[in-house]
């Protein structure tokens, strides 16, 4: 049947990471914290990050969404942990890449997030993927202020 | 007449087709509906032998296209019950036809302390227009509660609809829900506190009989798109007596009686409103889609709908952790059947059934107050139509049996 197809996109590490998130929660000593919408599905993600001398000390996600992107933001957390802040926005930018099919050269730093690479065969689920990312890139861009956003649909 | 609704798909060629390598079942009408050839035949006839502009210009396809244009606008006249063609607007759609009223109407009759009164379960384009008119003006925007099957909480309808109620604007048809409301009543009881009533038929007019006189609204909005008609092309009903004294929104050409330098006059209804070339082909294809489904029959879709919703719902009641919304009776719904499998997020879900090659929405369903009212982030949504069988029907329970096997025990 049809549903084999998805072991592509859900394989038990993605299944794993939402049912058991790594990170979920609320990070008191943050210094940056972002509320990014998807307002096409409804999605909301929260970022919390505490970054000290331009290094990603701790991290935590919470928020309400699909599989993919509780499991991306899970993953994200495992990924940028103990980075600095421009090796965490590398990573989000080829992260973004990976889903949409491209090839990754820090396959090791992705981690668990790699496994998301099947998105690409699911087009209308590319978003649900990066949108935590998404969240990191806009929270380390705006220099700590946080602002809330929506996921642009470009 | 026995309609063979199995026989219908062969009217519309999309459905002919593997999705997923599984054959398409397409279950999202809601959002909008596939069109049979009838529809896209006459399009393509109207491009092919009488393209031109409407209402002006003497030759002969300027002629043959005002002709067609204005018998859609009878047709959509007649199959509405409306009393006169000069109260049948032709619009981009339903979202348009509800903005129009909101702003032409709301800006002339609603003042500061007024109460505007919708529901919990209006779509987002029975909401946005009202909450901006409301801000512009000052006035108040009233939410009626719903009971816990999902329909109208008439005892705080009743008491949310004041006499210092301007505008009350309901769904006739949930699109998430399914309910049906009995605007007759409703109509009757914001009149006699004298109010004006707005209806979104957007659900309604494609899946049974309207009548809007029978309704007595004061305005229905309605759109093609969702009744096999082509996109692009809605209508608004409305009472002339508001329609007079309403100021159009739009100005320039088609619209206009005569033009001076520093004032004008405009046409009289309808076409004062409809400023600009019109979809004249989604007009065309709007006539074609009402011949096509009067040939079925208004009553007969209804009940066939209804009688696919008596169908499922038992198969649907036996899935545990599947959690239903809307009225369990099949006779107080339509075809639209929203749930959740426990555990399981609805994006999820649609991805899954797609693989099976059931297309159904997952979202909010552009109804976000009533996704909070409900308390769910989301839910998916299954919704049929006339084309759809009770071969479908299996195919959507056997679907979703299997994508709640799949996210709560993975494959064999």
């Amino acid at each position: 049947m049809a549903l084999t197809k998805l072991d592509q996109l859900y394989r038990a590490v993605i299944l794993d990471h939402s049912k058991n998130p790594r990170r979920r929660g609320v990070l008191d000593k943050a210094t940056t914290k972002i509320e990014l919408k998807n307002p096409t599905c409804g999605d909301v993600i929260q970022v919390q990050l505490a970054v000290e001398d331009n290094i990603i000390t701790d991290v935590r996600f919470d928020g309400s969404g699909c599989t993919i992107s509780m499991s991306s933001a899970s993953m994200m957390t495992e990924a940028i942990l103990g980075k600095s802040v421009e090796d965490a926005l590398m990573l989000a930018d080829e992260f973004s890449g990976v889903v949409q099919g491209g090839e990754a050269e820090h396959k090791h730093e992705l981690g668990d997030a790699m496994m998301l690479s099947g998105v690409s065969k699911f087009p209308a689920r590319i978003k649900c993927a990066t949108l935590s990312w998404k969240a990191l890139e806009k929270a380390l861009e705006t220099d700590g202020t946080g602002v809330d956003g929506q996921l642009k649909h470009d | 007449m026995t309609v063979p609704y199995a026989e219908l798909k062969k009217d519309f060629k999309i459905l002919d087709q593997h999705v997923n390598d599984e054959p398409l079942v397409y279950l999202d009408n809601a959002a909008t509906t596939q069109k049979p050839e009838a529809v896209l035949k006459a399009v393509e006839a109207y491009y092919h032998t009488s393209n031109a502009n409407v209402h002006r210009g003497v030759h002969t396809l300027a002629e043959r296209a005002t002709v067609q244009y204005e018998g859609s606008r009878e047709k959509v006249r007649r199959f509405i019950n409306a009393p006169d063609t000069a109260e049948v607007l032709f619009t981009r759609g339903t979202t348009t036809s509800l903005n129009w009223v909101a702003r032409s109407l709301g800006d002339m009759v609603v003042e500061a302390g007024d109460d505007i009164v919708i529901s919990y379960m209006e779509h987002h384009s029975n909401i946005i227009p009202w909450q901006q008119l409301a801000k512009r003006k000052g006035a108040n925007l009233k939410y009626i509660e719903l009971t816990d099957e999902g329909m109208l909480d008439m005892a705080d309808l009743k008491a949310k609809i004041t006499e210092n109620t301007k505008i009350v604007s309901l769904t006739h048809v949930s699109n998430v829900l399914g309910v049906v409301n009995p605007i007759r009543e409703i109509t009757d009881y914001v009149h006699e506190k004298g109010g004006i009533m707005v209806v979104d038929g957007a659900q309604a007019v494609p899946h049974m009989p309207v009548d809007v006189q029978a309704l007595d609204a004061d305005f229905y909005a309605f759109s093609g798109h969702k009744m096999m008609a082509p996109t692009g092309i809605g209508v608004l009903y409305g009472k002339r007596k508001w329609l007079e004294k309403m100021e159009p929104l739009e100005f320039g050409g088609e619209m206009i009686d005569f033009v001076d330098l520093q004032d004008s006059t405009w046409k009289e209804l309808p076409w004062k409103f409809e400023a600009g070339t019109p979809n004249i082909a989604g007009a065309i294809g709007l006539g074609a889609a009402i011949d096509y489904l009067e040939t079925i029959g208004m009553s007969g879709i209804m009940d066939h709908e209804q009688n696919l919703v008596a169908y499922l719902m038992p198969k649907l009641e036996e899935i545990d952790g599947l959690t239903l919304f809307g009225p369990k009776k099949a006779s107080d719904r339509t075809g639209v059947i929203a749930f959740n499998i426990d555990g399981v997020h609805p994006h999820d879900v649609a991805t899954a059934m797609d693989m099976e090659g059931v297309a159904v929405r997952a979202g909010h369903h552009c109804a976000q107050p009533l996704m909070t009212y409900l308390n769910q982030p989301a839910t998916a949504r299954a919704s049929f139509y006339l084309y759809n069988t009770v071969a479908d029907a299996d195919k959507f329970v056997e679907a979703l049996k299997a994508t709640k096997e799949f996210f709560l025990h993975g494959l064999d």
